[in-house]
């Protein structure tokens, strides 16, 4: 997959939910663009990752 | 009429406070102090890449009662800032936004033309749009008809505590245009707030200038101070200037039969 | 559809647009007390850079008129900001004086017993022909207000006829639908002078005896429908005099500022028509208006509209018009005649008032000179 640019190994069968959870992201504070799709934030857990997806992770910063 | 009916209207919703506050360059700590000081009932923010491992949740940093205003910054292109527009509403605070679109690297200016599809798109889409833009007056009029809620024009380039260095063009606006004009941008002194509320700006948007005071907190308050007296001498209407002597003419009007 | 201004139906040729100016036009203007301004509000109005609403109010108030060579100096400083030096001549061509309307204050009146009479198209040529011999560029149509003697069509072709001969043709003619004015733009004509006479729309009824001039919003609302159709420049005017010609000089104001608003591509002219003498109406006088209150409107006018075209009516004295030029008013008419003909033939029908100042275009051209400005003769190539 590709994640915010960077190439990550799907090393297993992982739903949206799972994987942010395990990348260490809190749901509750980010926004996913997968394939160029916003994933709606209440069905995280209803997205299987594949091999080939492209995911946004993006969360609100300070600016002007 | 009291000062309690001087509302800044933004689409349903309205705000005593005309000040509004860019969150960058301040910690999260630092940021709750500055909104306390500076009054301020609205705060912009950027959407980013998400770090894997989670760094302070930045929302932490606004009390409830603060009307968050995502902007589009890094979008070059309209379809950009909608997509960015249409995460920052994923991630939950609102319909609105400030969409800013700028296509030049090096010196940061706003594209027109672009912010005008932008916000064409976001508001068929429903959102309460606040495009900062170049104070060009037809592109000001083209922002009026797709439906923005307020127009934002630059006082000079981002980041440069310059000032008003657009004044007259600002002011056609202010006079053209049935919306809210709030100046974003290039503000870096309290007198400048002032000027522009002056002139009947309706709200100024400050980050830079108070985010590199010397004393942050103590910067809030003046611009604070400085916009609620601009925006009172404006209602209160300018006095007359003293005329540097009369021009020695003979009479203009000598000529009527009385 | 009609409105409570209206105090006729509406035919059915007669388009309705949407529009809400003429309601925030009259709304203002309903509670415009001019006598609720002094010294002071004059005052602050006078150092202000740009003129608001309020201030226009203020400058036409009676208070105002204490303040003629302020406002004079005022004015002229932004007469030469926007026009500089210039001053452009026309001169009016009438085409017919049938008229189906019955206006109290007009020799064209249904009722007068007047020469009645319309150019054909050869005494067009000539009457044209003989005025471009003076070198005016710029040529203003008129007829009386009837679609049976002058139809469309007929004061399409005359205005085809002037596009050939001049580079500047205006209409002055019953107030038209959108594609009218888009025929009339595509035949050349690039200016519309409607004149609402009146924003009082109780004195309207009682000066607007007959015809469909009776329906007051139809005529409010055909210079929008000019730009609407492509025109490029609208001409407004009271007929001051005919109401209190404070409130009637604040609506036109209001009605160039709101339209300018709404359609910032197109011109906005003004004209100042206050009422003369007829042979029908002794009962009517123009005693509200002498010539310092008519110079407070003009100056008013300028200072609140400081891009808008300001056009001296040949109704005024030579020495009023010359000394108006450079100070507020942009445009000026030479050599007229107010009958049918009278140019390039004898005079076949009477006139619709009489005029003040006879000069022909050669003194009128002098006379600008003379006063160290310049006339001008074409104000822009139309492309």
């Amino acid at each position: 997959m590709k994640v915010n640019g960077e190439n990550v190994a799907l090393e297993k069968t992982l739903d949206l939910s799972g994987f942010l959870v395990l990348r260490g992201f809190d749901e509750k504070l980010v926004a996913v663009e997968r394939n160029g799709e916003i994933v709606p934030r209440g069905s995280f857990a209803d997205v299987v990752l594949k091999a080939d997806d492209v995911l946004e992770i993006l969360h609100f910063v300070g600016g002007g | 009429m009291t000062s309690d009916e001087d509302a800044l209207m933004l689409g349903e919703q309205a705000f005593r406070s005309r000040f509004i506050l860019g969150s960058g360059k301040f910690s999260s700590e630092m940021m709750r102090t500055v909104l306390e000081h500076s009054g301020a009932e609205i705060a912009t923010l950027a959407v980013r890449r998400a770090n894997a491992g989670g760094a302070e949740n930045i929302l932490d940093s606004f009390p409830p009662g603060i009307r968050l205003l995502p902007n589009t910054s890094g979008a070059r292109s309209a379809e950009e800032a909608v997509r960015i527009a249409k995460l920052a509403r994923e991630l939950g605070c609102g319909d609105f936004v400030k969409v800013e679109v700028i296509g030049d690297s090096k010196y940061l200016l706003p594209d027109n033309t672009e912010t005008v599809r932008a916000t064409e798109m976001l508001v068929d889409e429903g959102f309460v749009v606040l495009p900062y833009m170049y104070p060009d007056l037809y592109a000001a009029r083209a922002l009026a008809r797709a439906g923005a809620t307020a127009v934002m024009p630059l006082g000079a380039p981002i980041g440069s505590n310059r000032g008003l260095l657009t004044a007259d063009f600002i002011r056609i606006l202010v006079e053209e245009i049935d919306l809210p004009i709030i100046v974003d941008a290039g503000i870096g002194r309290p007198s400048e707030a002032c000027a522009a509320m002056e002139m009947g700006c309706a709200a100024v948007m400050a980050n830079t200038a108070i985010a590199t005071a010397g004393d942050v907190a103590a910067m809030a308050d003046a611009f604070r101070l400085a916009i609620a007296a601009g925006r009172a001498a404006y209602r209160a209407g300018l006095g007359r200037k003293l005329e540097k002597g009369a021009e020695a003419s003979s009479p203009l009007t000598g000529f009527l039969e009385r | 559809m009609s409105h409570w201004t209206d105090r006729a139906p509406y035919l059915k040729t007669m388009q309705t647009i949407e529009s809400g100016i003429l309601d925030e036009v009259l709304g203002r203007v309903a509670a415009y007390d001019y006598s609720a301004y002094g010294e002071r509000e004059v005052r602050a109005a006078l150092a202000k850079d740009r003129i608001g609403i309020a201030d226009f109010a203020a400058l036409l108030s009676p208070a105002a008129e204490a303040f003629l060579e302020p406002m004079a100096a005022k004015a002229r400083l932004e007469t030469r900001k926007h026009f500089g030096n210039a001053v452009a001549l026309f001169t009016p061509l009438y085409l017919a004086n049938h008229c189906v309307n019955g206006c109290v204050y007009c020799g064209f009146h249904h009722d007068n017993d007047i020469r009645r009479a319309r150019l054909g198209g050869n005494e067009i040529v000539r009457e044209l022909d003989a005025i471009a011999e003076t070198g005016l560029e710029d040529i203003l149509l008129l007829t009386g207000e009837t679609r049976k003697e002058s139809s469309v069509e007929y004061i399409g072709e005359a205005v085809k006829l002037a596009a050939e001969r001049f580079h500047l043709v205006g209409i002055e003619v019953y107030p038209l639908n959108v594609d009218e004015y888009a025929y009339m733009h595509a035949c050349g004509a690039d200016y519309v002078c409607v004149f609402q006479e009146t924003y009082d729309p109780v004195r309207y009824a009682e000066v607007h005896t007959l015809g469909p001039k009776r329906v007051f919003s139809y005529r409010f609302d055909a210079l929008e429908r000019a730009l609407m159709g492509g025109m490029r420049t609208v001409n407004f005017g009271a007929l001051l005099g005919l109401a209190d010609f404070r409130k009637d000089a604040f609506a036109v104001g209001l009605h160039a500022h709101f339209l300018q608003r709404k359609y910032p591509k197109g011109e906005m002219a003004i004209s100042i028509p206050r009422l003369r003498p007829y042979i029908n109406n002794a009962t009517e006088n123009s005693r509200d208006v002498h010539e310092p209150q008519l110079l407070q409107v003009m100056l008013a006018y300028r200072l609140f509209m400081p891009f808008a075209g300001m056009t001296v009516s040949t109704r005024e004295r030579a020495g009023f018009r010359d000394n108006v030029i450079g100070l507020c008013a942009t445009k000026i008419s030479a050599g007229v005649s107010v009958g049918i003909g009278g140019h390039g033939q004898d005079e076949e029908g009477d006139g619709q008032f009489e005029i003040s100042d006879p000069r022909g275009v050669p003194e009128v051209n002098a006379a600008i000179k003379a006063r160290g400005l310049q006339p001008v003769y074409i104000d822009y190539v139309r492309v």
